[in-house]
């Protein structure tokens, strides 16, 4: 497979105004550019990354970010780590379920558990926790119920 | 849970006599509660890998039908013994609750393994409620992650001891006007609604830890 800055210089001739960046073992790519770069990654000859193994929402304080790792069984290759960065109080990304049918119950299990709300999602809602719950538990700020409370507290 | 208490009134020895002479006696009550022990018919369901544990306790190698509790029920209606296997989710909790409520009396319940008594190794978990005990009346608490068949097996001979321990006369499920219909909880927005049923259960004093 081709070294992050190769693919980096790829997409960056495609797309001229795409400030795509190398970070540590994966590639950085602004949100309001994400869905040009996967349908890039996953229809390009020389990449066609057409499976998504899994869709991750981390929460760092500052921003939420999304990390995807892609694979290519077409051409035995992978993985692409792929790091989608929003803000926290309104996380909105795109989202790439049109490209990877894989990615509708990640998304939604991102959005359930940290709250990343994924634009143009067929079916976005909880997955994990019940309807009723108004909280995404994997955020640094949540904070739990006291199981243990007097009744009173009911 | 005490020994058993109930002994019959025979004398032992008149009783032995007896018996060299091919009569046998007994109270009622011994034989009420001898038929009761010897078919407690569990509930099927699995909530982990305690499950996996179960299984291989109704499987050939230790064979809980030997002591009467092979047949495993798929109806809460059937079953007599609600083993609570493995990890009970917030998300779950209703649904056991309302199974065991659904079950006819007598009824009776096991929890096997660490989560079900107290949550275990996820009792911090915004999802994993800290024991089933909060919601229902435990018979029997069976520690163990999971624990092995054999403690499976122990397990249910002390429920076999409890049941044989109990009187006909003063068993709760004769007397009149007894309600045992547990409230199940609801989701709430950060968790159920209530998170213990105070008629069963007290939550401990909080302790405060201090090390060095």
């Amino acid at each position: 497979m081709k070294t992050l800055e190769e693919i980096k210089k790829d997409i960056e001739s495609c797309y001229s105004d795409a400030t795509v960046t190398v970070e540590g073992t994966s590639l950085v790519v602004p949100k309001e550019r994400w869905l040009e770069v996967a349908k890039f990654l996953r229809t390009h000859p020389e990449y066609s990354l057409d499976y998504l193994s899994s869709v991750t929402g981390v929460d760092y304080k500052e921003y939420l970010e999304v990390v995807y790792h892609l694979y290519s069984i077409e051409k035995k290759e992978g993985p692409l780590a792929v790091k989608v960065r929003t803000d926290r109080q309104k996380g909105l990304v795109p989202s790439v379920t049109p490209f990877w049918r894989s990615a509708e119950f990640q998304e939604r299990e991102a959005y359930d558990l940290v709250g990343i709300h994924f634009e143009g999602h067929p079916d976005l809602r909880r997955i994990l926790m019940w309807d009723e719950f108004q909280y995404h538990p994997m955020r640094k700020d949540y904070v739990q119920e006291d199981q243990d409370r007097p009744e009173k507290e009911f | 849970m005490g020994t058993a208490t109930n002994i019959s009134q025979i004398d032992e020895g008149l009783r032995s006599e007896l018996q060299k002479k091919g009569i046998f006696v007994s109270s009622l009550e011994d034989l009420y509660n001898w038929g009761r022990r010897s078919s407690i018919w569990p509930l099927q369901f699995g909530l982990a890998c305690c499950a996996i544990e179960m299984i291989a306790t109704a499987c050939a190698r230790y064979d809980i039908d030997r002591f009467g509790a092979g047949l495993f029920r798929p109806s809460p209606r059937q079953a007599d013994l609600m083993i609570v296997a493995g990890t009970v989710t917030k998300k779950m909790a209703p649904q056991v609750v309302r199974l065991y409520n659904q079950m006819a009396e007598p009824k009776y319940c096991i929890t096997m393994g660490a989560c079900s008594i107290s949550g275990g190794p996820f009792k911090d978990g915004y999802n994993v409620l800290k024991g089933i005990d909060r919601y229902i009346p435990v018979d029997v608490h069976l520690p163990g992650c999971p624990p092995r068949p054999e403690a499976l097996l122990h397990g249910l001979m002390k429920l076999q001891q409890k049941i044989d321990s109990q009187e006909i006369e003063k068993t709760a499920w004769y007397q009149k006007g007894l309600k045992r219909e547990f409230p199940v909880p609801e989701f709430g927005p950060n968790g159920l609604n209530p998170p213990y049923n105070p008629e069963v259960f007290t939550p401990e004093q909080h302790r405060e830890i201090t090390v060095g």
